[in-house]
């Protein structure tokens, strides 16, 4: 079944889409990651112009995010007030990396600079979690125990900072200015990539903040919501570029698929659920990096340019 | 009875005029011509060339996977017929990567104005036995006549060529510029007819339907038909919200989204 998409301007199956959604949405519930890094290659493997796969990839998650949330704060994991602080850092960092966006657009060098991004940061994150996750699992089964990534290996120098503050539910004494600092940064990152920023603050909330993995999920994806929903919002007034037909199909994909997503996450181990993210990370940084460094069926590409 | 008879009659005189007139008009019309040689002929009452469209309007609705037009017309005898298919022009932007270190990325680039958004001919025999290629380059008809206005360009002359030809392969690629040309079917050297398609991605905007009537490797004469394309219903709408109100369009996008997510965690939950 062929429907036209009104601001993608082109015709698509809506099956693919609602199957798209709904693995995206899987991802979601499961690892606590929006699944925007894979949406954005996805919807442009369709034939989606890139600005509109950023626009309304953005828009899907900040439904399932939604739906995440809800499900996890049942559970009771969600740190609200360590989402807050990063949500601050957040949506300063993301209005910042709009003009960078801006700027590297006008250079005709955004899709080196999104490429790049991708492959350096889904690289680091993807083999340092894999790293860990397997040592993790090594151990667990040495000693039969159970491990848990705490805060152990931290630098003394993040305890000079000032503006403690208490975060009860990750049982966390640290300061303020670090998950400020933390939510700037993916913010920047989250602007340029045109993703939720989850596959980095999830192992940046887990190793850098030393929170438990079973808060961080949830916690992670309370902070995603806002920064999509504010992805959504500038590109929308900005560029035009935000497809409500095409997010919607992504969405009730995804409600479903995030939903079937937590019930899995919750039943696997915090490693198991680490080596399954790491090796989904490498994998399309594998893909993005093959890509950069392959000779292209067609070295010469059109790009429309407003009158 | 007298008083039908009248009736009839009455108004059954200036209609008999009426015909002796439409009868004689022509003839004193053709004899003026006889008369001058030949040289009145644009007042010929039969025109050489009539074209319509099946529909003057290409609606993209929500169900739209690509349509055809049908066109259809007729001339005033034997010759060949030529259709030129021209869309909207357009800014478009030629980058060519290549290989810095191990890397590949954008370096050099052209720009061009007067890039038709889309671009199709058609014709009743090849074009090159048709007409000398003045009279092609003239009327721009093949993708190679084009009158591309080059704006900006990042290298030397000597490479443009190359630039100007992937140009017109991205577009074939895209199925909105034709491969060579389509056919133009004739019947009895009077009446011709072509099929022309537009398939999902055709850009919108005010199209132009240009028809050439060649005969002995002249244009005798052409006809332009307008032709719309345009998004119709609930994707127009959507279309125009989130160009004329951007910031309103974000929010209810937001709401949406947020509205679905919520509805999805209570329905699923009772499940």
């Amino acid at each position: 079944m062929q429907i036209y998409l009104p601001i993608a301007e082109m015709s698509v199956n809506v099956f693919v889409i609602l199957g798209m959604g709904w693995g995206i949405g899987f991802l979601s519930g499961a690892f606590g990651v929006g699944g925007g890094f894979l949406m954005t290659p996805l919807l442009m493997f369709l034939g989606v112009a890139p600005p509109v796969a950023v626009g309304t990839g953005a828009n899907q998650i900040v439904a399932s995010s939604v739906t995440g949330v809800i499900a996890h704060t049942r559970r009771g994991n969600v740190d609200f007030k360590m989402g807050g602080v990063l949500l601050v850092g957040g949506l300063i960092g993301s209005s910042a990396g709009v003009f960078l966006f801006g700027l590297l657009q006008s250079l005709g060098q955004i899709d080196l600079a999104i490429s790049l991004a991708y492959v350096l940061f889904l690289g680091a994150v993807g083999g340092l979690m894999a790293v860990e996750s397997l040592q993790a699992m090594w151990r667990v089964r040495r000693k039969g125990g159970r491990s848990d990534a705490t805060g152990a290996g931290r630098h003394g120098w993040i305890h000079g900072l000032p503006f403690k503050m208490r975060f009860r539910k990750s049982k966390l004494y640290i300061s303020a200015l670090l998950p400020l600092a933390v939510g700037f940064g993916v913010g920047v990152l989250t602007a340029i990539m045109g993703v939720g920023g989850g596959f980095i603050m999830v192992p940046v909330m887990i190793y850098l903040l030393g929170m438990p993995t079973q808060v961080v999920v949830g916690t992670s994806l309370f902070q995603i919501i806002f920064v999509t929903a504010n992805t959504t919002f500038l590109q929308a007034a900005m560029n035009q570029t935000v497809d409500v037909v095409l997010a919607l199909l992504l969405i009730v994909g995804g409600v479903v698929g995030a939903q079937s997503g937590a019930r899995i996450g919750a039943k696997l181990r915090s490693e198991q659920l680490r080596i399954l993210l790491a090796l989904l990370v490498l994998a399309v940084c594998g893909k993005l990096a093959y890509d950069l460094v392959a000779t292209p069926s067609d070295v010469f590409t059109l790009v429309v340019e407003a009158n | 009875m007298a008083a039908l008879t009248r009736r009839v009659r009455w108004p059954a005189w200036p209609s008999v005029v009426t015909v002796l007139a439409a009868l004689v008009m022509p003839l004193a019309a053709a004899l003026g011509v006889w008369g001058l040689g030949g040289g009145a002929r644009a007042q010929e009452p039969v025109q050489p060339l009539v074209v319509d469209l099946s529909d003057h309007l290409v609606a993209i609705t929500t169900a739209f996977s690509g349509t055809d037009v049908l066109l259809f017309g007729a001339t005033d005898g034997p010759g060949d017929v030529v259709l030129v298919v021209r869309g909207p022009a357009t800014r478009k932007v030629v980058r060519k990567k290549a290989q810095l270190g191990i890397i590949w990325a954008n370096r050099d680039s052209v720009t061009y104005e007067n890039v038709p958004a889309f671009y199709q001919v058609f014709s009743s025999r090849p074009l090159n036995d048709l007409a000398p290629r003045s009279v092609l380059s003239r009327l721009q008809i093949g993708t190679e006549n084009l009158a591309f206005k080059k704006v900006d360009q990042s290298v030397t002359e000597s490479f443009v060529p190359g630039f100007r030809a992937a140009l017109v392969r991205l577009k074939q690629k895209e199925a909105l510029y034709g491969l060579g040309t389509q056919p133009v079917t004739l019947l009895a050297n009077r009446l011709f007819k072509a099929d022309l398609h537009f398939p999902a991605n055709v850009p919108t905007g005010a199209y132009s339907v240009e028809v050439y009537l060649i005969r002995d490797g002249d244009v005798v004469s052409g006809k332009i038909t307008p032709l719309v394309v345009s998004k119709i219903g609930l994707g127009a709408e959507i279309y125009d919200m989130a160009q004329q109100q951007g910031y309103l369009y974000g929010l209810a996008a937001i709401v949406v989204a947020v509205v679905s997510g919520w509805l999805a965690a209570v329905v699923l939950r009772k499940n």
